[in-house]
């Protein structure tokens, strides 16, 4: 084939995704770069330009300030547990198995434990902010505090507020973020791991490498590509955990509360938005977010790099 | 967003770059309006007798309802009676919980629906809309003549306050539609059973808790997640305390208003119920609906809501129940006797600027005032609505409405009803803040006064 021709080619499949790329985000972007300089109330078209004077309010806004800090929280806590628990599990499913005569294999009824982990994926979080309901329901009622009455850990005059708790909330919100996120990767770093060709295992097994050893000197090292893709995508869950806070969480209009002890960044934001008529701060508060996602997962792809390990 | 990214599947590093822009792009694009064309042809028919706003006979009328607790049958109902003046007219429903979403695009894109009941948790703020200039000046139906009896102006078959309580910024732009009264509420079965009376002072109301509490229930639960609530019962005890002057001075959003004995009396009873370890375990993270069911298990003695608590718990009331309604106990010293109660009309409906069909959504609205339109409201949604006598007596009222019509009845004059609320969105937010924190104890009522000063001063500079 002539070099020319194969241009049109390419073309032709590119150009409905880039306009429809550019037309669905990147419009909007610039849109929302504009309205940030706006006093905008996001119900009619009237507005009036107010220069930096959304960023510098932002700045001194202690509300944004705690929703930051609680958004960075997230992002410490959330990848570090789910992506060491995943690891764990799969190990355990794929090579943690007695090693007998059989070879490297996993835990029995490994098969099954993958479906169950796996399962909490499929729920929709409409679904699980039902499902959290009853768990933290703040009476004898709820799963938890059920559990802890029968116990008798507990008062069941004095149960655990749990989501109403200021200390407590945003832990909450993470144990729910962990427990529906563990089981994809735990199915991510299964089919890595099961890519990694088993006599690698026997050689480790063979020079007297115990499971320990082997997870941290075998494993993890050729799993590096997908746990740093794994650590993004986890970076970038934590800085939204919208759905769940605003649904989960007391607080007028779009939860957050108590009195912001849950609050993250899109709820403020939305909260702004919608609620309180103040689109145009609420705008200056999405470039922020994007600028901090951009430069987080920037951060993470640079500090994650590694050599690639052939095999 | 998080779960939808995660099921992209395993996408590789090359991937995983662009793939960050997209959550945030779900973000943002929330901002992005339709640059709004707004050309439409409003249409408009000769004004008559029979015809005040000038319908056009032939133009399609849109509404957009709010299907909370009220349903949205008595909406068709409306319709109906709408069609049936203009049997040309196309009308279309639309009947939604989340207002905003639908409304919102509408709005911006300049083609708004006629009759919009802009209600429920996702409604957009009455005065953010106004502010965003997008209401219909509603004047003009309070001034047509009621389909009931055109020697009378609508104006004139109103509750009272009804027009106050629609207007903002100086303008009738919103007619409240549902009258609602609201206090305590407890069941009567549970009190005769007991040998228990109502209490008319907080001292009686205190001192009862204690007997409540030795008879194994809790004497007070409240919507702890949504601290509207407690706020309502707060800020009613202070405004029976302080008199209505404390209440208007409350709505120009004077701060000093947190300094006067009224709300300190007010906040320092309420504080009462957590010191005596009165709420009900859990109340404070419950939902309204679990708590209010809860009390409907008769797990707890009293609950404050609003009238709509009725038909919001019809389902779970025992049919023995008794609901029955009372205002907030009296402090000592109270400028308003104990039967004065908060009492208004809530239910938003709005016809908007860019509307199409604007004479028509003024005339659904009077259509709504009517007689047929109250008894349709009162049959299938079980509320008043404020068309003064608008039920005549062969419609059959459950027994919370019925103490609510007694209630009404005893107050006479002694309606109360702020109007923050509706003006200053953000007092709210905050109050409700620190309402929950004193309900969990963890600030005292001083701390509560200073943080509501605070959040006046602060909705003060907003608006």
């Amino acid at each position: 084939m002539r070099r020319n021709s194969k241009y049109p080619f390419i073309v032709g499949f590119l150009i409905v995704p880039v306009v429809l790329y550019a037309l669905l985000v990147l419009w909007p972007y610039i849109q929302t770069i504009g309205y940030s300089f706006t006093d905008w109330s996001g119900e009619s078209q009237k507005m009036n330009f107010v220069g930096f004077k959304n960023y510098t309010t932002l700045f001194s806004d202690s509300v944004f300030r705690e929703a930051l800090w609680h958004n960075v929280l997230l992002l410490i806590f959330l990848p570090v547990i789910t992506i060491l628990l995943a690891l764990f599990f799969a190990f355990l499913l794929n090579v943690g198995g007695r090693g007998g005569t059989a070879g490297v294999q996993g835990v029995r009824g490994s098969a099954f434990y993958k479906v169950v982990f796996f399962f909490p994926q499929v729920l929709s979080v409409a679904i699980l902010s039902v499902l959290f309901e009853a768990v933290y329901r703040s009476d004898g009622g709820g799963l938890l505090n059920g559990i802890l009455i029968k116990l008798h850990l507990e008062n069941a005059n004095n149960p655990i507020e749990w989501l109403s708790d200021p200390q407590l909330v945003l832990w909450c919100i993470l144990a729910i973020l962990v427990w529906s996120g563990v089981g994809f990767y735990l199915v991510l770093f299964s089919a890595a791991m099961q890519s990694i060709p088993k006599d690698i295992y026997e050689a480790a097994l063979l020079d007297g490498a115990g499971r320990g050893q082997t997870f941290f000197k075998v494993t993890v090292p050729l799993l590096w590509d997908s746990i740093q893709t794994a650590w993004v995508y986890l970076a970038i869950a934590a800085m939204d955990a919208f759905a769940l806070v605003s649904s989960l969480t007391p607080g007028v209009s779009y939860g957050g509360g108590p009195d912001h002890h849950s609050e993250v960044l899109s709820t403020y934001l939305m909260r702004n938005f919608l609620y309180a008529g103040k689109s145009g701060y609420a705008c200056a508060m999405g470039v922020i977010i994007l600028l901090l996602t951009l430069i987080l997962s920037i951060v993470t792809l640079r500090v994650t790099r590694r050599e690639r390990i052939e095999y | 967003m998080g779960t939808e990214f995660n099921r992209r599947g395993a996408i590789k590093r090359a991937l995983a770059i662009g793939a960050v822009a997209i959550p945030s792009a779900s973000l943002l694009s929330a901002c992005a309006s339709s640059g709004g064309s707004s050309s439409s042809s409003p249409s408009k028919g000769a004004t008559s007798k029979d015809n005040p706003f000038g319908v056009d006979k032939n133009a399609e009328l849109d509404v957009l309802i709010f299907k909370g607790g009220f349903g949205d049958d008595y909406a068709k109902r409306f319709e109906k009676l709408y069609s049936k003046e203009y049997p040309k007219a196309k009308v279309s429903h639309n009947a939604t919980q989340n207002i905003t979403g639908v409304l919102q695009p509408r709005l911006n894109g300049g083609t708004p629906p006629d009759v919009v009941d802009d209600s429920g948790n996702a409604q957009i703020k009455l005065d953010v809309l106004q502010k965003a200039d997008q209401l219909t000046d509603l004047t003009p139906l309070l001034d047509a003549p009621s389909i009931d009896d055109p020697s009378k102006k609508v104006r004139d078959t109103l509750m009272p306050g009804t027009v106050e309580l629609g207007t903002i910024g100086g303008k009738f732009v919103t007619l409240q539609y549902v009258y609602t009264v609201f206090g305590l509420w407890y069941s009567g079965k549970l009190f005769k059973q007991h040998g228990w009376t109502a209490p008319k002072t907080w001292a009686d109301f205190i001192s009862m808790g204690a007997e409540i509490k030795k008879a194994g229930i809790s004497p007070f639960a409240h919507q702890g997640k949504y601290p509207y609530y407690i706020n309502v019962a707060i800020v009613d005890m202070a405004i029976k305390h302080g008199g209505l002057d404390w209440m208007n001075r409350l709505d120009q959003l004077d701060e000093t208003v947190w300094d006067d004995d009224a709300a300190k009396e007010a906040i320092n009873a309420i504080y009462q119920i957590v010191q005596k370890n009165y709420l009900l375990p859990g109340t404070n993270g419950m939902t309204h609906i679990e708590s209010q069911t809860a009390w409907n298990q008769y797990k707890a003695a009293f609950i404050p809501c609003g009238a709509w608590l009725e038909n919001e718990q019809l389902k779970a009331t025992p049919s023995d129940f008794e609901m029955t309604f009372m205002p907030m106990p009296s402090l000592p010293g109270d400028k308003l006797p104990f039967e004065a109660i908060r009492g208004g009309a809530n239910e938003p409906f709005i016809v908007p600027k860019k509307a199409r069909n604007v004479p028509g959504g003024l005339e659904f609205m009077r259509n709504m005032l009517s007689k047929a339109g109250a008894t349709a409201f009162a049959q299938s949604a079980n509320s008043l609505t404020v068309v003064k006598d608008g039920i005549g007596d062969d419609v059959p009222l459950r027994p919370g409405t019925k103490s609510t019509v007694t209630a009404l009845k005893a107050a006479g004059a002694n309606v109360f009803n702020p109007t923050y609320l509706q003006t200053a969105s953000s007092l709210d937010v905050d109050m409700g803040n620190a309402s929950a924190e004193l309900m969990a104890n963890r600030i005292k009522p001083e701390e509560w006064l200073k943080r509501c000063k605070t959040a006046t001063v602060k909705a003060k500079s907003n608006s």
